[in-house]
């Protein structure tokens, strides 16, 4: 039995969302910018498309912008606010040392330009508080941009305070929700955010769409030139059956949010207590503001792929922050940027769950993972350093 | 998976030769924690022939399975044929390696040539530097 526990990289398409995008292959192929009937037709379809994500979010549908994905929507969040900032002669940016390569890279390239981007400090607790952003901001912040919940160990950010200090201070606030959307409750209006990333597939949707909500009266800048679709803002015919995909998605798991979070978190629940039994491990992520469905460890005197490997050979699908699964040579900079020494973070485990994994998934997992480790652990020379005292446990 | 080819995968879930030996002649030892490769090779020698051979390795699914091809390629070898192993002849037994992992096989043949030249330390046998690389020297590192 293949247990599927990688959720947090991608998701299975639901059944609604396949059925939701079907009609869209066969019946609505029109381009929803044509003037006929069919083009009509499938305008007819991308509007509600549009108006049902707009609920979910608490946003009006014309603050809805599809795109290619999170990516996407991180980049054009990103360099619309600089642009705009840059106007006003503003170039300094606010963000954390834990963000996706999406909006990491983004930066960066920002600073190749002369912006300066401050990066919150996430050890504490593995996560920032709204104190950290507040203090950090100055008369030139442009944009604070901070994720909504982190991919890798699931600490949940807090937005709302974040959003009502970026308010009162007047500056645009973005956050990168891909791995919170569907999972969180989340409404824009009430948390103050001006700008919000979020991509289909990682709840349950199609992959390669995404959509960026963008507060009215905050000037987006094109990321992809052409067509008039999106409002002018982003070119290109739009992907129906992707979009319709989304939507449905998104509706479903919002509809099933609470369900499905009491559910996910319980299994969660289970898998750190039973991880937690293995010696010099921890555990990482904010274990107070946590996702339901991640869970990331560090097992001291292994590496990672060697784990994933041996995982998946006894039908488990996992990811880990390890140099070597990315072909980098680093670990995982959230790991590194959380605290943990790279010795200790190339013996990383993330396992992300979602509501179709039962409890007998659980008990494979738990009976795997500590096995795989030992074995591993018997044939590293670190572990034996470890064990004869030449080298001091870090875990 | 197909990043790796079957032969990895079999040295990888199969590795041979792995463990210590106590009252090694020879131990060699590469690369570090912070990389996230270290492969510890110790050997028994007798009339410089290499009588049995054990690996100890942190690493990727490609760390062990290199060590473990590598020790089965020189076990019952000379000293001076296993002086001749190569990284290359090493990944090329595991039927290739990707080429983000060939630093693997390097290692290997780097650990092996360790543990011969702590054997002709120990042993007052004398040896041309050239033959063996600072593998202190870790380029992954900088």
């Amino acid at each position: 039995m293949q247990v599927y526990a990688d959720n947090a990289a991608t998701t299975k398409i639901s059944k609604t969302a396949l059925d939701a995008m079907m009609p869209c292959f066969e019946t609505y192929y029109g381009n929803p910018s044509s003037l006929h009937t069919a083009g009509q037709l499938a305008k007819e379809q991308l509007e509600s498309a549009r108006e049902r994500i707009a609920d979910c979010l608490g946003c009006e549908p014309r603050e809805i912008y599809f795109t290619s994905g999170g990516s996407e929507a991180d980049n054009q969040a990103i360099l619309s606010a600089a642009r705009l900032g840059e106007r006003k002669g503003k170039k300094h940016i606010i963000s954390t040392a834990f963000e996706h390569h999406a909006v990491l890279h983004t930066l960066q390239k920002l600073e190749k330009e002369g912006f300066e981007v401050t990066y919150l400090d996430v050890r504490e607790h593995h996560n920032i508080t709204a104190r950290q952003v507040q203090d950090a901001i100055r008369p030139d912040t442009c944009l604070v941009t901070v994720m909504y919940a982190n991919n890798e160990i699931g600490s949940v950010l807090p937005i709302g305070e974040i959003g009502a200090i970026c308010k009162a201070a007047g500056v645009p606030f973005h956050t990168d929700a891909v791995q919170a959307v569907g999972h969180l409750p989340i409404h824009v209006k009430q948390e103050n955010i001006d700008m919000l990333s979020l991509s289909a597939h990682k709840f349950h949707g199609p992959k390669g769409v995404g959509a960026l909500y963008c507060r009215r009266g905050l000037p987006l800048v094109n990321v992809i030139e052409g067509g008039a679709q999106e409002r002018g803002k982003r070119a290109g015919t739009e992907n129906l059956p992707a979009i319709c995909g989304m939507a449905a998605a998104l509706e479903e798991a919002c509809a099933h949010m609470e369900e499905n979070a009491a559910k996910v978190s319980a299994l969660r629940d289970r898998l750190i207590a039973g991880l937690s039994q293995i010696p010099h491990s921890a555990r990482n992520g904010d274990p107070e503001h946590c996702l339901p469905g991640i869970v990331s460890f560090c097992f001291e005197g292994i590496e990672g792929e060697s784990l994933l490997l041996l995982l998946d050979a006894k039908g488990i699908c996992a990811s880990s922050g390890s140099a070597c699964t990315s072909g980098s040579l680093d670990p995982s900079h959230v790991l590194l940027a959380i605290g943990r020494v790279h010795d200790v973070a190339h013996g990383s485990l993330r396992l992300s769950l979602c509501a179709d994994n039962t409890q007998e998934e659980i008990d494979q997992i738990l009976e795997a993972v500590p096995q795989v480790v030992e074995y591993l652990r018997n044939m590293s020379p670190v572990w034996r350093d470890l064990q004869t005292g030449k080298r001091q446990y870090i875990l | 998976m197909a990043l790796y080819s079957e032969k990895v995968m079999d040295h990888f879930t199969h590795p041979r030769n792995v463990g210590v030996i106590e009252n090694a002649d020879g131990v060699g030892e590469v690369g570090n924690a912070k990389c996230g490769d270290i492969m510890k090779i110790y050997l028994k020698i007798e009339d410089d022939i290499i009588q049995d051979v054990k690996f100890e390795t942190f690493g990727c699914g490609s760390a062990i399975a290199s060590s473990s091809m590598a020790t089965e390629m020189i076990k019952g070898k000379s000293i001076h044929e296993a002086m001749a192993l190569t990284n290359k002849a090493v990944a090329e037994a595991l039927d290739g390696l990707p080429a983000h992992k060939m630093h693997c096989s390097v290692l290997a043949e780097e650990a092996i040539k360790g543990a011969l030249q702590d054997y002709f330390d120990r042993n007052g046998i004398p040896y041309d530097d050239k033959d063996f690389p600072n593998s202190e020297h870790c380029p992954h590192c900088e």
